[in-house]
C-alpha cells in the first residue's frame, strides 16, 4: 500500500492561524530553460517559506509527436526516429524497436550481432551514467567533475563513431542484427578504454562519492519507500535505489545477457544518496560484462537474412529492456501491413518523473535539484 | 499463479470476460464499467498482487477505442493485459489512478491523445500538448494540415 501524498502544513498557517488556505504560498517556475532541468522541463512550484508545498511538471516543450510518426514509417524506419527519444541511450532505444520487430517476425538474430549488441548497449550505458554524473555534480556545485566525466565519455564516442558512424543518434541496431560490421579496430578500442577506465574510476569516488559535502546534500533526500517506487511506476536505478528488484537484463533476459556474469545492484536507503550509488556501482557491472565478451565475439553473419520490406502478421508484441534510465517498453499493434497501426513507447523517464511530485512534498528548495539529479531525466524521453 | 488461476480470479469479479491466449501475455478483455471493480481484486489479495501497472495505452480501432493495460507482479512476476473497449463518440472509463499511481500521469496523456475522459481523475488536464490545441491527435481521422506529421 502506498504512502499517501501528505498535505504540507505550511509555514505562515503556524504564525497566524485563521489566515485562508494558500496564504502567503508563492507560486515559481523553474525552467522551460533552466540549467537544472537539463532540457526543456517546466515546474511549477508551490513554496511557503522555503519548504515546498507541491511541484507540478509542465511538458511537452520537446514533444515530437514520435508515435503518431512512426505510424507512416515502416519497420526499418521508424527505429531512426526513436534514437532521438532518449538521446543518450540511443543504441538501447534501437534495441528495444528491433527485438520488437523480430519478435514478431520471429526472426533469429545470429549470434555475432546479440553479442556485439550487448557490448553496445553496455558502452551506452557507462557514456550515459558518466554524463549523468557529471552534470549531477554540476548541478549540486561542483565544476571539476563534469570534466573528468567527459574525459572518459568522449573516447567511448570516438569508439561509436568509428563503427556506427555517429556520436549520439547512432541507428545501428535494425531488425535482423546491425546495420553494418565492426569497424577492424573496435576490439582494440574498447580493450584501451577498458584499461582507461578501471584507472580513472576511483577518481570518480574521490572526487565526489567521498566529499563529505556533497554527501549531506545527499542524503535523506528525496525519500522514496519500495511501495511507493512500484506504485509509481518507477523503473531503472530510481527505483532500484529503493531496494525494488527491477532489472530487465535479470529478470526477462533478451539477447546473450543470460549468459553473462554480473550483478543487479540494488540498494535499500532509498534516497537521492542511495540512488547515486546505483549508478556508480553500475558503471562497475558494465565493465565487466564487456570485459567478458569482447574476446569472445562469435564470427559469421552480422545480420539475418530477412525480407526488403518488413510485414509484421496481425497481432500485437510488447518488448522491454534495460535503458541507462529504466524500462523501456515498446508496443506494436500491427494490423499485418508495413507499417505499424499504433505504437506506443513505454518510457521510464516519464514515470521516474511522476514521482517528483511526491518526494519533493515537505522538503526544502534546495533540495529539489539534489532529486532532480538522481532521477536522471532526458526530456525527449518524457515528452517523445 | 499460472494462467487458469488468474482467469478464475477475473471471471469471478467479472463473468462476461473474454479471453485471448495467442500473444505474449494472457489478455483479458471487460467491460469498461466492471475495470475499477477487476482492478482492486487484482492489485490487493496476496495471492495475485499484481502491483505494478507498467503501461497504458489506447488504440483507435476507427469503430471504437480500446484501452489497454498491462499490469505485473513484482512477487511473482507473472503478467497480464486488460482491455476495455470503449465507444468512441464519448469514451468514458473510470480511473485507476488511486490504485496505481502512476496512472496519473499514464491517463492524462491518453486523455489528450485520444480524448478518453477518465472519471474520477483528480487532475485531468492536458500534459504534453498546449492548453489551446483542439482534437484529438492519436485517432486516425485526425488531420492538422499545418504541423503534417504523415508522410
Amino acid at each position: 500500500m502506498f504512502r499517501q501524498t501528505e498535505i504540507v502544513k505550511h509555514e505562515t498557517t503556524i504564525l497566524s492561524p485563521n489566515a485562508p488556505e494558500g496564504f502567503g504560498d508563492l507560486i515559481i517556475n523553474v525552467g522551460p530553460q533552466h540549467p537544472a532541468t537539463h532540457g526543456v522541463l517546466h515546474l511549477v512550484i508551490t513554496l511557503n517559506g522555503e519548504t515546498i508545498k507541491k511541484v507540478e511538471p509542465h511538458l511537452g516543450y520537446i514533444h515530437r509527436s514520435i508515435e503518431k510518426m512512426c505510424e507512416s514509417l515502416t519497420y526499418r524506419q521508424f527505429i531512426y526516429v526513436t534514437s532521438r527519444m532518449d538521446y543518450l541511450s540511443a543504441h538501447i532505444n534501437n534495441h528495444a524497436c528491433a527485438l520488437c520487430v523480430e519478435k514478431g517476425l520471429q526472426i533469429e538474430v545470429p549470434e555475432r550481432a546479440q553479442v556485439i549488441r550487448v557490448i553496445l548497449d553496455e558502452l551506452t550505458r557507462i557514456a550515459s551514467h558518466e554524463l549523468w554524473w557529471g552534470a549531477m555534480a554540476m548541478d549540486l556545485g561542483a565544476f571539476t567533475p563534469f570534466f573528468h566525466a567527459f574525459r572518459e565519455r568522449e573516447t567511448i564516442n570516438d569508439i561509436m563513431e568509428a563503427t556506427c558512424g555517429a556520436r549520439l543518434t547512432m541507428n545501428f541496431m535494425v531488425p535482423g542484427g546491425i546495420a553494418a560490421d565492426l569497424h577492424p579496430t573496435f576490439q582494440q578500442k574498447v580493450k584501451e578504454f577498458i584499461v582507461l577506465f578501471k584507472s580513472k574510476i576511483h577518481e570518480y569516488d574521490q572526487l565526489v562519492t567521498g566529499n563529505i559535502i556533497f554527501q549531506n546534500r545527499m542524503k535523506n533526500v528525496g525519500y522514496l519507500s519500495p511501495e511507493d517506487a512500484i506504485s509509481y511506476g518507477c523503473t531503472g536505478p530510481t527505483a532500484r535505489g529503493s531496494g525494488v528488484s527491477c532489472d530487465i537484463r535479470k529478470l526477462y533476459p533478451y539477447d546473450v545477457y543470460n549468459k553473462v556474469a554480473f550483478d543487479e545492484i540494488l540498494e535499500t536507503g532509498g534516497d537521492s544518496f542511495s540512488r547515486y550509488l546505483v549508478r556508480m556501482r553500475e558503471l562497475h557491472q558494465s565493465i565487466r560484462i564487456i570485459e567478458q565478451l569482447i574476446d569472445n565475439i562469435p564470427e559469421g553473419d552480422f545480420q539475418a537474412k530477412t525480407k526488403a520490406v518488413l510485414k509484421l502478421p496481425k497481432g500485437e508484441f510488447y518488448s522491454r529492456v534495460e535503458t541507462a534510465r529504466g524500462e523501456l517498453g515498446v508496443f506494436i499493434v500491427s494490423e499485418g501491413g508495413t507499417t505499424p497501426y499504433r505504437i506506443k513507447f513505454r518510457s521510464p523517464g516519464f514515470s521516474n518523473l511522476s514521482a517528483l511530485d511526491h518526494m519533493a512534498r515537505g522538503s526544502k528548495i534546495g533540495d529539489l535539484v539534489a532529486m532532480m539529479g538522481t532521477l536522471d531525466l532526458v526530456i525527449p524521453d518524457i515528452d517523445r | 499463479m499460472d494462467t487458469e488461476a488468474i482467469k478464475t480470479i477475473i471471471t469471478g469479479t467479472v463473468p462476461e470476460a473474454t479471453f485471448d491466449e495467442t500473444g505474449e501475455w494472457l489478455t483479458a478483455t471487460i467491460p469498461a464499467m466492471e475495470w475499477k471493480k477487476l482492478a482492486s481484486q487484482l492489485r490487493y489479495p496476496a495471492s495475485c498482487h499484481f502491483d505494478f501497472l507498467f503501461c497504458i495505452t489506447c488504440i483507435d480501432w476507427k469503430t471504437h477505442l480500446a484501452m489497454v493495460y498491462h499490469l505485473t507482479s513484482t512477487t511473482f512476476r507473472h503478467n497480464l493485459v486488460i482491455k476495455c473497449n470503449l465507444d468512441r463518440s464519448n469514451p468514458e472509463i473510470e480511473t485507476v489512478c488511486n490504485i496505481w499511481r502512476t496512472a496519473e500521469f499514464h491517463e492524462r496523456e491518453q486523455y489528450e491523445l485520444f480524448g478518453v475522459k477518465f472519471l474520477n481523475h483528480p487532475d485531468l488536464r492536458r500534459l504534453i500538448l498546449t492548453d489551446d490545441f483542439e482534437g484529438w491527435p492519436l485517432r486516425k481521422d485526425f488531420e492538422d494540415p499545418v504541423n503534417m506529421i504523415k508522410l
